[in-house]
This record gives C-alpha cells, structure tokens and sequence, in this order.
C-alpha cells in the first residue's frame, strides 16, 4: 500500500473540564477514503477541528506527511493541502458563488499586493488561472448555472456542494468533509457517492469523511475508524467494522 | 469590458474638462467645496474598505487624518515660519530646518499614518474580538492630548498657521481618481476577496488558507496611508490646523458617509461623501438667522449636525443598507437603468 499521509498520535482535546477527544490515532494513507464514525456528540468533529487548526489539541501529535502540523495556525494547515467543510454550512453568504471558491485561491496568488493595486505585473494572468479553475470545479459540481448568484440565496443541498467546491479549490491532497451528506435523500445520496468517486479519482484526493448514514459511510470508504465519548473504538474495513461488537454495542445497535 | 473602460476614459475625460471649466470660472467658495468633497471621498472610500470591506469596526480616522495634517504641515513650512509660529515653545530640531515640497509632505503624511496604523495592528489584530473600536477611540483621545500638549512639536492649541494653499483642484481631484482606483483594484483582486471572506466569516477564511491577521492589517494600514495623505491635502486647503478639527465628530461624520452611502460599497463611500460635503454647505442656511412665519428666529449652531444625525438613525431605522447596501456601480447597471427609465418616460 501507498504511504502514510496524514496521521494523529493520541490526539486529545479538552473543554474545560470536558474531554471531547481522547487519544485518537489516525492514520489516513494516500489515496485512501476513511470515515469516521460515531454517535453525536462522539468528538468526530472536534478531532477536525484540531487536525485543521481550529481548536488547539491538548496533547497528542499531528502529522501531515513526514511534517508536524501540530497546533500550526489555520490559515498554514490549509495551504499545507487540507482542505475541509462544515457540519453547520459556513459560506461566504454576501459573495457569490463564483468568489466563494476563487476566495480559496487566494492561498496560491502569485501576484503582489502592489500588483493588485496597480493591476500590472502578474495580475491578470493569475486572477484568470483562478477563476477558470474556480468554473471547472463549479462544473464539477454541477454549480455552472448558479455562477453569479449569492452563496445565500442557493438551496441547502447546493450550498453544501459549494462548500466542498470552495475546499477543492485549495488544491488539497487531503479533503475533510463533515457530514456532507446530512439532510439528503437516498437518492441525492448515491449521486453524492458518486460524486466523491470522481473526486476522488480525477483530483488524487486522500479523503476523510464523517457521516451518520451508514450506508453511505460502508459504501464509500476503504478504512473506517469509530469513537464513542472522545474514545476511539474500533478501526478496520467496513466490514469488520459492520460485525465488530464494540461497535454494534456502542453506536450501530442503537441507531438500528 | 473594452466598452466599459472606453466609458470609464469618458467620465475621467468629462470630470477633468469640469475641473478646468471650474478652476477658471467658479467662485472661491465653490471650489474650496469641490476640494472638500475630493478630500472626504479619499477618507471615505478608504474608510469603507476597513469597516465596509474587511467588516473591522475602526474609529480612527480622526486620528490619522491629524498625523497627516501635522506631517505635512509641519514639513511644508518654511524654518523662518515654523519659528515666527512656535511662540510658546520653540519647535524641536530637525523638525525646525525641515523644508520639503507638498508632494513629498504628502507622501511622508501617508506613509506615517500608515506605519504608525501598521504598529497599532500588531497587538490589535493578533487577538481575534472587537477591539478595533476600543483602540482606535483611544488613539483619537490620545492624538488630541499629543496635539494639544506637545507643544514644542505641533505648536499646542495655536496650532499650525500660514500654510501655502498648495491644494488645488488638480491635487485634490487627481489623489481623489489615484484613490479610487487603487482601492476599487484592491477590492476586486484576490487581496479584496480575502477581506471580504474575513468579514463573512473569519473562521471559515482561515480554513481556506486566508491569514486574517494579515488581512486586516493590510486593509487598515491601506485605509490610513490614505486618510493620512486626506490630512496633508485638507492641511493646505484650509492653510490653519489645530487639534479642535481633529476630534472625534470628524470621524462621527466619516462614520454617517459610509453608513448613509451603504456600508461595503465604494460607490456608497462616494455617495456619502458628496451628499456630505455638498449637503453640509447648503445646510449652512439652517444654522444662520433666518425668518419662519413672520417669526425672527437666531442661528443655532450644530444645527446641521443635528440633521446629519437624524439622517444617520433614519438610515439605521429604515435603510439600513444605506443608499447602495454592497453594491456597486457597473456600466451595464446604469445602462439599464437608464433604458427602463426612458421607456418609462415614453410610455407616458
Ligand atoms: N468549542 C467547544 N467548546 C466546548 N465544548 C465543545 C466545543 N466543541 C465541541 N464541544 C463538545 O465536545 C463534544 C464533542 O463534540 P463534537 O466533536 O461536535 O461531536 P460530534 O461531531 O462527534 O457530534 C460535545 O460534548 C460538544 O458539546
Ligand atoms: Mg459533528
């Protein structure tokens, strides 16, 4: 199998007095598609809040490659390659769709402040290297009719699509999405499978995702890790994962 | 796009033959308003890319367009004229054997209101919270005192006489064109884009590789070398500089430009100024004697500000979007416009 790309070391995080997520290691090979999986409340999202930087980890270690990305700013763990999305939708509601996904390229701008101001130089060569790469991804992600219209004004299931096209606009080798198929039906659900298939093909992408729909989660990742309380129980392929007991016990028993 | 710019080279054209139209023929008075309206719109749209565009609440530009005003003031000024007004305390060396051209004081008055905004960013930005708004209302309190009290610098409470009237149309109109393009520039590249995204929401900017840290920075740091350059060129067209312009109403009136003219836009900024400016000057009449119903009534000063204040909580009551909200004007928008009116007018 290929290398290992991102990986945590007992991760821990803590709220005040609330351990939210308790020794978490991780490891996400490239290429992979891994879930994680968990009751509400597990620590699912907490454990990518502290991957992207978002909230600081109390203990445990961080790695991105061979790099230690531990408790590095946002903004630096993004342009390292992770790109990710929101439980709860956080676009750029006033701008529109189009700026939503080329704010994302600001990362790779090549041109000055300067340059922007005086609009020579690089400027322009670049400004359309982003918005052309920003139109081939709202294509794939079936947004070209929406180009112009503001982030508010789209329906739920399309702001979600948005929001991953903004991720991929960072150009990431690892993209995180946080319940992104919440709120579908079964069959918005199997086109989003579908969907992230391609992804996953045509962009090289490692992916990391966590979700409550099961059948979507089996169906779509290689490798599946579950938590239960901030505590990681179980890891293994979804079929090991369908029959592990913990597991059945703790969430799968419960759900069904 | 090549229609729009074409039009753009138009209206510049048109605005500058209006300027040598005015420079010949208009009265004093109006052109001294003209060059009030050129001065607050490069405050105003500046002003707006910090709170408007980026969403960070300053109350600072009283503050830098005084260290502009001083700067170049005090670098204009001739060393005979800097001593014959220092009466009270001697101006301090170099500052008392400076002399340099207006272009170059104007620069100097950008450029330190610039850094001393790039200083005040460091520790304010660094945290994330609203503490803009606190910090920049002190630095005003504290640039009045530094104004008021270092007397051997800024010639305390007298304040600075004499100045050359180096402000012509041309320098006010031409920085006022410089401003608005670069800023109009600067909100439509990757760098505006990133401002914006901060004020949207600053966690998920982050999350897409935008220091907001740096973000802020630049913009507040933009917006004050141009309220500083504002001071310079307001310096010498009014020639007389002391603390009182300075206060905190300065930026009170700044705050009601861009929130009458819509906060986020530019154009609002515009807008807001020239309503200002030009309203604040028809508005004279209200505060002089005047007769209501055979009845002889006294002038009431601050009555205009009055009604400035009254449009700004009208404006938060009932427009709260302002005159633009965020947005902007195009060619293609005022085409249109102008289409429907006319088949409006036709059908009639
Ligand atoms: N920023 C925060 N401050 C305090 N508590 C938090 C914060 N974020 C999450 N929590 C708590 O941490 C626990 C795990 O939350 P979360 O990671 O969102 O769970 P999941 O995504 O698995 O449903 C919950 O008890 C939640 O209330
Ligand atoms: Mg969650």
């Amino acid at each position: 199998m290929s290398e290992t790309l991102l990986r945590t070391e007992g991760l821990t995080v803590v709220f005040g007095g609330l351990v939210a997520l308790s020794g978490l290691d991780l490891e996400i090979r490239r290429g992979e598609i891994v879930g994680l999986i968990g009751p509400n409340g597990a620590g699912k999202t907490t454990a990518f809040n502290a991957i992207t930087g978002v909230v600081q980890p109390s203990s445990g270690r961080i790695f991105l490659g061979e790099e230690d990305i531990t408790a590095r700013p946002a903004p630096k763990i993004a342009a390292k390659g992770i790109a990710r999305t929101f439980q709860q939708i956080r676009l750029y509601d006033d701008l529109t769709v189009i700026e939503n996904v080329m704010v994302a390229g600001h990362s790779s701008v090549r041109y000055t402040f300067l340059e922007a101001v005086t609009g020579l130089g690089r400027f322009s060569a670049d400004e359309k290297r982003i918005s052309e790469y920003a139109e081939y991804l709202l294509e794939l992600m079936g947004l070209s009719d929406v180009i112009s219209a503001k982030a508010s004004a789209l329906p739920y299931g399309r702001q979600r699509k948005l929001e991953i096209a903004r991720a991929l606009a960072l150009r990431p080798t690892v993209l995180l999405l946080d319940e992104p198929v919440a709120g579908m039906n079964p069959m918005e659900t199997k086109g989003f499978a579908d969907l992230l298939r391609r992804l996953h093909r045509e962009l090289n992408l490692t992916i990391g995702l966590i979700d409550h729909d099961m059948g979507f989660v089996m169906n779509v990742c290689h490798k599946i890790k579950v938590i239960d309380h901030g505590v990681p129980i179980a890891w293994g392929t979804p079929n090991e994962i369908r029959t592990d007991q913990k597991v059945i016990a703790a969430y799968l028993g419960t759900a069904a | 796009m090549t229609r729009d710019r074409i039009l753009t080279a138009a209206a510049v054209g048109i605005l500058l033959a209006f300027l040598w139209f005015a420079d010949r023929t208009f009265s004093a008075y109006s052109i001294r308003i003209l060059n009030t309206i050129a001065i607050f719109s490069i405050v105003a749209v500046t002003y707006n890319l910090i709170n408007g565009v980026t969403g960070q609440f300053s109350l600072g530009p009283n503050a830098f367009i005084a260290i502009g005003s001083y700067t170049s003031a005090l670098l204009t000024l001739s060393p005979q004229e800097k001593a014959a007004s220092f009466i009270i305390d001697p101006i301090v060396w170099p500052l008392s054997v400076i002399s340099v051209s207006f272009p170059v004081s104007l620069i100097a008055a950008g450029v330190l209101a610039g850094l001393i905004a790039f200083l005040i960013s460091v520790p304010v930005f660094r945290v994330r919270g609203d503490y803009l708004a606190i910090v920049t209302l002190g630095f005003g309190e504290v640039m009045q005192v530094i104004t008021n009290n270092a007397v051997s610098i800024t010639n305390g409470p007298l304040g600075l006489k004499g100045l050359y009237p180096h402000t012509t149309l041309w320098w006010s109109w031409g920085l006022c064109i410089f401003t608005i393009i670069c800023t109009v520039r600067l909100v439509n590249s990757s760098y505006g884009r990133a401002m914006k995204a901060v004020r949207e929401d600053e966690t998920a900017a982050e999350a897409m590789g935008i220091d907001a840290f740096w973000t802020k920075t630049l913009a507040f740091t933009f917006s004050a070398f141009f309220a500083g350059v504002a001071g310079g060129l307001l310096a010498h067209l009014i020639t007389t500089i002391s603390p009182s312009l300075f206060t905190f109403f300065l930026t009170f009136n700044l705050l009601i430009i861009i929130v009458v003219g819509g906060l986020g836009s530019t154009t609002g900024a515009l807008i807001g100024a020239v309503l200002f400016a030009w309203g604040g000057e028809a508005l004279r009449v209200v505060e002089e004697p005047f007769t209501l119903f055979g009845y002889d009534l006294p002038g009431i000063p601050g009555m205009r500000m009055v009604i400035f204040s009254a449009i700004l909580i009208l404006t938060m009551i009932f427009a709260r979007s302002g005159i633009m909200g965020r947005r902007e004007f195009s060619w293609q928008a005022a085409i249109d416009l102008g289409s429907t009116l006319l088949q409006r007018i036709r059908r009639t």
